[in-house]
């Protein structure tokens, strides 16, 4: 609107859009009460997880806090050479507290980690400490440095001076199979000790492929579902969603009654002579009874979308495209596919998103190879007890699921997917 | 070129869906070369079915379809060459204007030249140049219209089916749409086989009017035959207005016969009747009948009016006549106005001629 036209009154002499905020206000507040349990229920479970995920990840304060004194002279080390003697000082003294408070344990556990080596020289200082064999009167760093040679070697106060800042991304190298070298460069794991590359691989690749295989089945079921008479295609309906009410434990059990070697589908291949008796194939432990368990589970997510969108679709547009001289397979090719895209957009979005995640059916049928990163990552939250590094693998995950994402805006636009 | 007049022609054909009731029944229609038909009649009629038979998107259950000699009924939709309008317009709604009328010549492989041409006539002979780059989303139901009969002429077929295409129009758009349908019919001579429900529609269009009932083509005549001779009663009901008396023939001489009424009896034109004693249903058109008749006219009774309708450009009186509470007349709106009145007895008269007993109702 131009400055020039004039502010629109009402009848009673109040600018107009004034008394439209005012008249809608009360209407605002009421929805935003209503709104309101949603939004904190959001944040409390979704918003507030995240964050405080993501600063597990990156937490490194234990080691900064237990060696205050240490750090402090370090800073004005170079960490070339072997530290001065301010150093080994502040380090006697924060040592000390932590034998008093009994912590060293943990001390050396965690910087050993960081370099092999050190538990057995921290519990030797330790000892040394208790029995009072320090003189607090003379140089402590040539005391301390003739308990072990290792106190002498200069790598292993780089180490230490490596642990001050309070916060690290090396869980989050460590996902990706890399660490920090000495130099505090970032270096790859040796290739025989790659495991998480692997994983995250083969995640990506399992998804991919149930995305594939779901799609493949799913577009001729929901087409079916969307052109078969009401009451057909109510009870194809009722057996795509069967498995939606059956519990997932229970159908991942029913996978692997079929799937093991002495199962059922193996007894029947066995009957019809497809494979002998003592040569049954393994359909599951591995990729085979991830993939055909976890297709089964989320073919309903790829149906529904899908099905959805074929509703839409009038019929007379088919006929349309044959009656202007389209073979049946053009006619669908032109018309119907395209038509169809939003449909398989959020299909395959959303159960790709699912599979990248999926937990209970890879740990169930999956076997050594044919399990996922959240299997992994379960297995530090619940084995290793290393939460920091579960939460740095489940934030690559979820980053890995908003670049699909993006990807997909990139290329089908977000606005295009429609769910029904 | 001498036009065939069996251009296409259905040869005893029945169409089941369920193996149980049959939706047509033994339909033998031929249709000339160039003529624009219409199959009228209410819905579940069989109307439909016969162009979707025509089309190939239904296969006949007994008899044959041919089109200018050959059976068509084992051809697939897409080889038959007809084109077809359909109710809500099926236009693809992910192609421009454009690629809809490129659709069928792009199938057909023609040259990207050629397709231009052809799309641009088809474009102007509907008067939308311009819109080659609009999607369907964004024109009228009356631009959507005519792109869905542009996309049907286009390839030049030999004929046109056109599935109630005017249904969801407005009633003034689709009046226009009416003429310009039958000016594009009359421009380029095609052969159009048009489904509709409404009558006026299919009396101002066709050149010939199929009504269809009950699976069956109760007439098959011009418009003008249709409306003024309806040779049964369905017929004289569906087309127009109509007046009837129910009643049984007292007698019968030559193309007249009488009808007995309750308390009356009426001459008439003898279709369907042919000996005393049979049970008829009278038909009359209401502007064949006259009040207060000047002339000297064969059926003569006075009645009593029930309702007087206002409706410009003519007045609707309905009567009660001879036992017959729904009498309507039509007084056309004149100077000479005569002054009417409900409950007011007047004289009404027509002419036997007018008058047609057909089969009971």
């Amino acid at each position: 609107m131009s400055s020039e036209t004039k502010q629109i009154l009402t009848t009673d002499g109040i600018p107009l859009e004034v008394s439209l905020k005012k008249a809608e206000k009360k209407n605002k507040i009421k929805a935003f009460l209503l709104v309101a349990p949603l939004l904190l229920f959001l944040f409390i479970t979704y918003v507030f997880p995240i964050g405080e995920m993501f600063t597990r990840s990156i937490d490194d304060k234990m080691i900064t806090n237990m060696l205050p004194k240490t750090f402090k002279a370090m800073e004005k080390w170079d960490g070339k050479e072997l530290p001065p003697e301010e150093v080994f000082a502040g380090f006697y003294l924060d040592f000390k507290v932590l034998v008093k408070n009994q912590e060293q344990g943990k001390l050396g556990q965690r910087l050993n980690k960081e370099k092999n080596g050190f538990n057995s020289i921290v519990k030797k200082l330790m000892r040394q400490i208790k029995r009072n064999k320090i003189d607090e009167t003379i140089s402590i760093k040539e005391q301390i440095m003739k308990i072990h040679k290792r106190w002498r070697n200069v790598e292993y106060w780089q180490a230490i001076k490596r642990t001050a800042p309070p916060y690290t991304m090396a869980k989050y190298l460590k996902g990706m199979d890399m660490y920090y070298a000495a130099d505090g460069s970032i270096a790859q794991v040796d290739e025989d000790r790659r495991i998480h590359r692997i994983l995250w691989l083969r995640t990506l690749e399992i998804a991919l492929f149930v995305t594939i295989f779901c799609f493949l089945m799913g577009y001729p079921i929901a087409h079916l579902l969307a052109t078969l008479p009401m009451k057909y295609s109510n009870l194809l309906m009722i057996c795509v969603l069967l498995p939606f009410w059956t519990s997932l434990l229970v159908r991942t059990a029913s996978w692997m009654i079929l799937l093991q070697q002495q199962g059922v589908v193996n007894d029947f291949f066995v009957m019809i002579g497809l494979v002998a008796d003592n040569n049954r194939p393994e359909m599951m432990y591995n990729k085979v009874g991830t993939y055909v368990a976890m297709t089964q589970i989320l073919l309903p997510f790829m149906v529904l979308p899908l099905y959805s969108v074929m509703k839409t679709i009038s019929p007379s547009l088919m006929r349309a495209g044959k009656s202007l001289g389209g073979t049946p397979f053009v006619a669908f090719w032109k018309v119907y596919f395209p038509l169809t895209i939003p449909g398989i957009g959020a299909g395959c979005l959303l159960v790709f998103i699912l599979a990248i995640g999926y937990y209970i059916t890879p740990a169930l049928v999956g076997g050594a190879s044919g399990t996922l990163i959240s299997n992994h990552i379960a297995y530090h939250m619940k084995e290793t007890l290393d939460w920091s590094f579960a939460s740095a693998m489940g934030l690559m995950l979820l980053t890995g699921v908003l670049v699909v994402y993006w990807i997909y805006n990139k290329l089908v636009g977000v606005d295009n997917i429609k769910l029904g | 070129m001498s036009k065939n007049p069996e251009f296409v022609k259905f040869d005893k054909v029945d169409k089941s869906y369920d193996g149980k009731v049959l939706v047509v029944k033994d339909l033998q229609l031929d249709i000339a070369e160039g003529e624009f038909i219409t199959m009228l009649g209410p819905s579940g009629s069989g109307k439909t079915t016969c162009l979707m038979m025509l089309a190939g998107f239904e296969t006949p259950t007994n008899g044959e379809i041919l089109l200018d000699g050959n059976i068509i009924s084992n051809i697939p939709p897409h080889k038959r060459g007809i084109g077809m309008v359909f109710q809500n317009y099926a236009l693809f709604p992910h192609m421009t204007v454009y690629e809809n009328l490129a659709f069928p010549l792009r199938v057909r492989k023609m040259e990207k030249d050629e397709i231009d041409k052809k799309v641009d006539k088809a474009l102007s002979m509907v008067s939308l140049n311009g819109f080659e780059t609009r999607m369907p989303g964004q024109l009228s139901g009356g631009q959507q219209q005519r792109v869905a009969v542009a996309r049907a002429l286009v390839f030049d077929p030999a004929v046109v089916l056109m599935d109630e295409p005017l249904g969801a129009l407005d009633k003034n758009l689709r009046e226009s749409m009416q003429y310009e349908i039958k000016h594009i019919h009359e421009s380029i001579g095609v052969t159009v086989v048009y489904v509709t429900h409404d009558q006026s529609e299919a009396l101002t269009m066709s050149n010939r009017i199929a009504v269809f009932n009950d699976g069956k083509v109760q007439q098959l005549s011009s418009p003008a035959e249709l409306y003024e001779k309806p040779v049964n009663s369905f017929v004289a009901e569906f087309i127009g207005e109509n007046n009837t008396f129910n009643g049984e023939v007292s007698d019968v001489s030559g193309d007249k016969c009488k009808v007995k009424l309750s308390n009356a009896e009426i001459l008439s034109n003898a279709i369907s009747v042919k000996s005393k004693g049979e049970k008829t249903t009278v038909s009359l058109r209401p502007e064949r009948a006259l009040i207060e008749p000047n002339e000297k006219m064969d059926n003569m009774f006075s009645g009593k009016i029930e309702e007087v309708i206002y409706h410009g450009d003519h007045t609707r009186v309905r009567v009660n006549l001879l036992g017959n509470p729904e009498f309507i007349l039509k007084v056309p709106n004149s100077s000479s106005n005569l002054e009417l009145k409900v409950s007011q007895e007047i004289k009404i008269g027509w002419n036997s001629y007018d008058a047609r007993a057909l089969d009971p109702k």
